[in-house]
């Protein structure tokens, strides 16, 4: 029935933008605590495709409760507590009100800051927003109050942002290509609406607003969001549709497995979602248009950080990435012409390396192998060499990383110093 | 304080390797399981990370993996008469202390048993009669045949993925197989591994004297492999790191690779940990188990409460709950009656050792159970007219050690003892150092038993478990016979230096050096219950909803390790779990 909603919702919209009306939809809010069972359902499954969890759930916290912080370039933002809480949480919210803040950016106290990624829920459709109020509302309350904003000054002017609204915010609905087709504009809804992909992997302006360069990557809280686009030196190119919905679904591929910030997305949300929405997803980013990316010249195996690297790779790396880099399918990443190692970036890299990665435990792969972290065991210019290596080795061509590279990443990692000398 | 926790469909007493996998097929089937385990949570990755070199200090000779014996020891002696003393120091039998068991630390060889070890009784009447056995042996079939535990042998290699080279499928012998072998429905999941340079000179030689060398298959991941339950395991790197040591290169198959990321996973799975059960309790008419106490980490005493008990910790715990709960018959060693604590067995290892003149065997690229073995004396392989024992062993090419503290003891006959000389000698003897293991039968007999000290108690003020142990006649003969074997290929092989040893020659004892750890026994399944605890389903024969699993359950001790027949025994007694008691609990079986 949800399902049906949703296509009928979408193809109302196909046929001539027919959308529904505020008012009508206003009554289906006042009825919300009694929605019915498939309207709480399908909104379940967008609070899933939206991954409200990740941010609004402290780590080790109830659910939706609020309570984590996320680093911005701006300063820290608390998740707030979006459970049916009437002091605490949005339990007195209406439907109006939480549209406000889910497509228009505007809470009780005024703008929201857009590390809430209402720039992307402004795509949502009318049904499917009822439909995840309908939801929400049924979320048991957990009182906990949530102090959102410990922004420095200016940041802390939530007024700013209606200036930063005017410039930035693109509150057009989703408007589906009838030149495209059915799976593509699914899957176009799916990233851009409600996964909101491009909040991480699409490149920021000065004022934290998207850039023109969509999907191409970036880095952000010490990761390296990687570039999405068709090219094959450092984006999805080389992947198949196929290997994007196994990822998806399992936080594993035949090339690689899935690291930081990400895992969290596949484990709460994407593993979650049915095949279709999956192949719509994959196909919606096979849709994109090609881009050329430039591949540098690899440095030469004599240089001196390459061969030092080489060395660090046989005895720190081999054992488990095998001795030609191929790794394990569904297991362990390949490092051979792995794209998220030509990034030219090393973020992810030296995050991983210092700090280690839990991997991916999902329904569809609960191995869950981890890296653990070199911290303490290899000086900066250690890892610098063998993620030289790595970026300029095995059909990889990247820029070298320093020593002060690693020593700035183990700075803002916190990572421990090495426990030798 | 004492504490009782909600009722359980399940209670899982251990959480090894026939814990985990009981506790998988019955989470699987919507039970509601809780597994009590006496030591901590361990994982693949956060407890042996691939970054910490392995420490032979702190893993093989401190044994830091292993329970120690001032936490919990066993009382042994040789005869009936003897009083028998506590193990003080670490010993031969290797047990685990933690999630997942022995199996984290075990060292991976991973066999079926033949046919002949399920049914020896049958089998010795029908080709030598009663004669053939000496006074006292104990020989009695398991009440299950390896044709019906075939399916179970077949699904957990493939949850262990465990690597070989299969000898016979369907009937139909294969080359570089063990042509003994039982007939297997689907070959083994991951190839063989590679060989050492000890195996190969083992294999040529036996094939020379016209036997029929095959590699012995491993728990040790021959290829990347997705197993039966989705998990992931990387191939082996052959580090020489795997009996007492956590295998954190996720290819060693042990409960922690192989099933717990799974079962971790499940909502109607639990796992109380650092826990050691005390008690299996049951109606006071004792015809049902009621659930089992334990002590905590605190030293709470907790209460489990649950529709069936599964008994599933080391062998030799799993007699003594009996024994300490006071369920079924205990053994009385001067009436030969009772049946808890009776037909208990151990191994009978013979080695040939030898050391080459200019070899490099290059030993530190090793497995657990990287071997090469020859079948053609173990089990009923081979006629035993007029050689007055039954059984025999497998005997292989055994290339599990090259660490330097272990290693550092092995130089040639007349070596100096110190200084220059002995450095050089003991660079020259690790590379020339080889040795054949014959890993023996031990069938039960009527003065080897296990019942409870009535001096020692453990830090609960329980009663210790006491051994009554040596070897038999039975051992004596066949042990002998072995070790002229292995002395005979190790000459073939073209040693400088040939010694043999048979362990029977000497009484038994727990501190021996190079000694098997596999015991077997005490709650034995059978088809009778006055020879047998339980039934063929691993069910009590007085108390229907206990089932004790592992290989405390078998009446004799084969040729071979016993893991993977602990996990077909397992997953064949889950299905009858499953299939039948569920729909009708009560005596699988009534005689």
């Amino acid at each position: 029935m949800a399902r049906y909603l949703l296509r009928s919702a979408l193809r109302a919209c196909i046929n001539g933008g027919v959308a529904l009306s505020v008012a009508a939809l206003f009554a289906h809010g006042a009825q919300a605590q009694d929605a019915p069972a498939d309207r709480v359902e399908h909104g379940r499954y967008l609070a899933i495709a939206s991954d409200c969890v990740a941010c609004h759930t402290a780590p080790g916290g109830k659910p939706f409760a609020g309570g984590l912080d996320l680093n911005t370039p701006f300063g820290t933002i608390t998740a707030s507590n979006i459970t049916s809480d009437r002091a605490t949480g949005i339990g007195s919210w209406t439907l109006q009100q939480f549209d406000a803040a889910v497509r228009h950016g505007k809470g009780p106290n005024g703008h929201l800051y857009p590390a809430m990624p209402y720039t992307a829920y402004a795509r949502m459709t009318d049904a499917d927003l009822a439909d995840l109020w309908a939801y929400i509302r049924t979320v048991p309350a957990v009182s906990q109050k949530v102090v959102e904003n410990k922004l420095p000054f200016p940041y802390n002017i939530r007024a700013a942002l209606i200036v930063w609204n005017a410039l930035f915010f693109d509150s057009t609905p989703f408007k589906p290509d009838s030149a495209k087709s059915d799976a593509v504009n699914r899957g176009a809804y799916l990233v851009e609406a409600l996964a909101h992909c491009g909040i991480c992997h699409t490149p920021k302006n000065a004022f934290g607003s998207d850039s023109g360069a969509t999907y191409q990557g970036t880095s952000l809280q010490g990761w390296h969001a990687p570039d999405l686009t068709n090219n094959d030196h450092t984006g999805l190119g080389k992947w198949s549709a196929e290997d994007i919905v196994t990822y998806l679904r399992s936080g594993t591929n035949r090339y690689t497995a899935s690291s930081g910030p990400m895992t969290e997305v596949i484990v709460n949300s994407t593993q979650h979602l049915t095949d279709a929405d999956l192949q719509a997803i994959a196909a919606y980013f096979k849709a994109l248009p090609a881009r050329h990316v430039e591949a540098p010249q690899p440095l030469p195996a004599t240089n001196a950080q390459v061969e030092a690297g080489r060395r660090e790779f046989v005895v720190q790396c081999s054992a488990c990435h095998t001795s030609s880099g191929q790794g394990v399918a569904n297991m362990i990443p390949s490092l051979q012409a792995n794209p998220a190692i030509n990034a030219k970036s090393p973020d992810s890299l030296l995050n991983i390396l210092l700090a280690g990665t839990t991997g991916p435990a999902t329904t569809a792969n609960p191995t869950g192998a981890a890296m653990p972290g070199f911290a303490w065991k290899l000086q900066d210019d250690q890892i610098a060499n063998v993620l030289t290596y790595i970026r300029n080795s095995q059909g990889n061509a990247a820029p070298a990383v320093s020593t002060t590279d690693v020593a700035k990443a183990r700075k803002a990692l916190g990572a421990q110093p090495v426990v030798w000398h | 304080m004492n504490y009782k926790r909600p009722k359980a469909d399940v209670v899982i007493i251990g959480l090894g390797w026939s814990g985990s996998t009981m506790a998988e097929e019955l989470t699987r089937a919507g039970l509601n399981v809780v597994a009590i385990e006496r030591g901590a949570w361990r994982d693949t990755t956060t407890s042996f990370p691939t970054t910490r070199d392995p420490d032979e200090l702190s893993g093989s000779v401190r044994k830091d993996i292993l329970q120690a014996p001032v936490t919990e020891t066993y009382t042994v002696r040789n005869k009936a008469d003897q009083t028998a003393l506590p193990l003080r120091r670490y010993h031969n039998l290797t047990l685990g202390n933690n999630v997942g068991g022995a199996g984290t630390h075990w060292a991976g060889a991973s066999w079926r048993w033949q046919s002949f070890d399920h049914q020896p009784y049958t089998r010795v009447m029908e080709r030598y009669g009663a004669k053939q056995l000496v006074d006292g042996l104990i020989l009695q079939d398991w009440g299950v045949t390896y044709d019906d535990l075939e399916p179970f042998y077949d699904r957990f290699e493939k949850i262990a993925g465990t690597s070989g080279t299969a000898g016979v499928i369907n009937g139909v012998k294969q080359p570089g197989g063990n042509p003994f072998e039982g007939s297997r429905t689907s070959p083994y999941p991951t190839p063989a591994l590679e060989r050492t340079r000890a195996n190969l000179l083992f294999s040529e030689a036996a094939t020379r004297l016209g036997y029929h060398p095959f590699p012995v298959p491993s728990a040790m991941i021959g290829a990347p492999y997705t197993n039966a339950l989705g998990l992931n395991l990387a191939p082996c790197t052959y580090c020489g790191y795997c009996q007492l040591y956590g295998c954190g290169n996720w290819s060693k198959s042990s409960p922690n690779i192989c099933i717990l990321p799974v079962l971790m996973q499940r909502p109607n799975f639990t796992v109380v940990t650092e826990s050691e059960v005390i008690r299996i309790n049951t109606t006071p008419d004792k015809k049902m188990a009621t659930g089992v106490t334990f002590v905590d980490s605190n030293g709470d005493i907790g209460e489990q409460p649950a529709d069936i008990v599964i008994t599933a910790t080391f062998t030799l715990d799993n007699t003594r709950l009996l024994l300490l709960s006071g369920i079924s018959t205990p053994y009385d060693f001067a009436s030969g009656q009772g049946v808890v604590g009776r037909a208990f067995t151990f191994q009978t290892l013979s080695w040939g050792f030898m050391f080459f003149e200019n070899e490099y065997l290059n030993p530190f690229m090793n497995t657990g159970a990287l071997a090469t073995q020859i079948d053609d004396f173990n089990g009923d392989n081979f006629d035993h007219t007029g050689l007055g024992f039954i059984g025999g062993a497998g005997i292989q090419s055994l290339c599990n050690q090259g660490l330097p503290i272990g290693m550092a003891g092995l130089v040639p006959e007349g070596s100096p003892q110190w200084g220059k000389g002995w450095k050089q000698a003991f660079q020259k003897g690790y590379q020339n150092y080889a040795q054949i293991q014959g890993q023996g039968t031990n069938f039960a007999h009527r003065e080897q038993f296990l019942d409870l000290d009535p001096t020692y108690k453990d830090r609960f003020g329980q009663p210790l478990l006491r051994i009554t142990f040596d070897y038999n006649e039975n051992d004596r003969r066949s042990g002998r016979f072995v070790r002229d074997k292995c002395v005979e290929i190790a000459r073939e092989m073209g040693a400088k230096q040939v010694w043999g040893d048979s362990f029977p020659d000497q009484p038994y004892s727990g501190y021996r050096p190079w000694d098997s750890s596999h015991v077997q026994g005490g709650v034995v399944m059978g088809e009778d219950p006055k020879t047998s605890v339980q039934n063929r389903y691993q069910q009590n024969w007085d108390i229907p909803n206990l089932f004790v699993i592992g290989a405390s359950s078998f009446p004799n001790n084969a040729g071979y390790n016993p893991t993977v027949a602990v996990g077909a025994t397992t997953l064949w007694t889950a299905k009858a779990i499953r299939e039948m008691y569920l729909k009708n609990p009560g005596p699988l079986v009534r005689v």
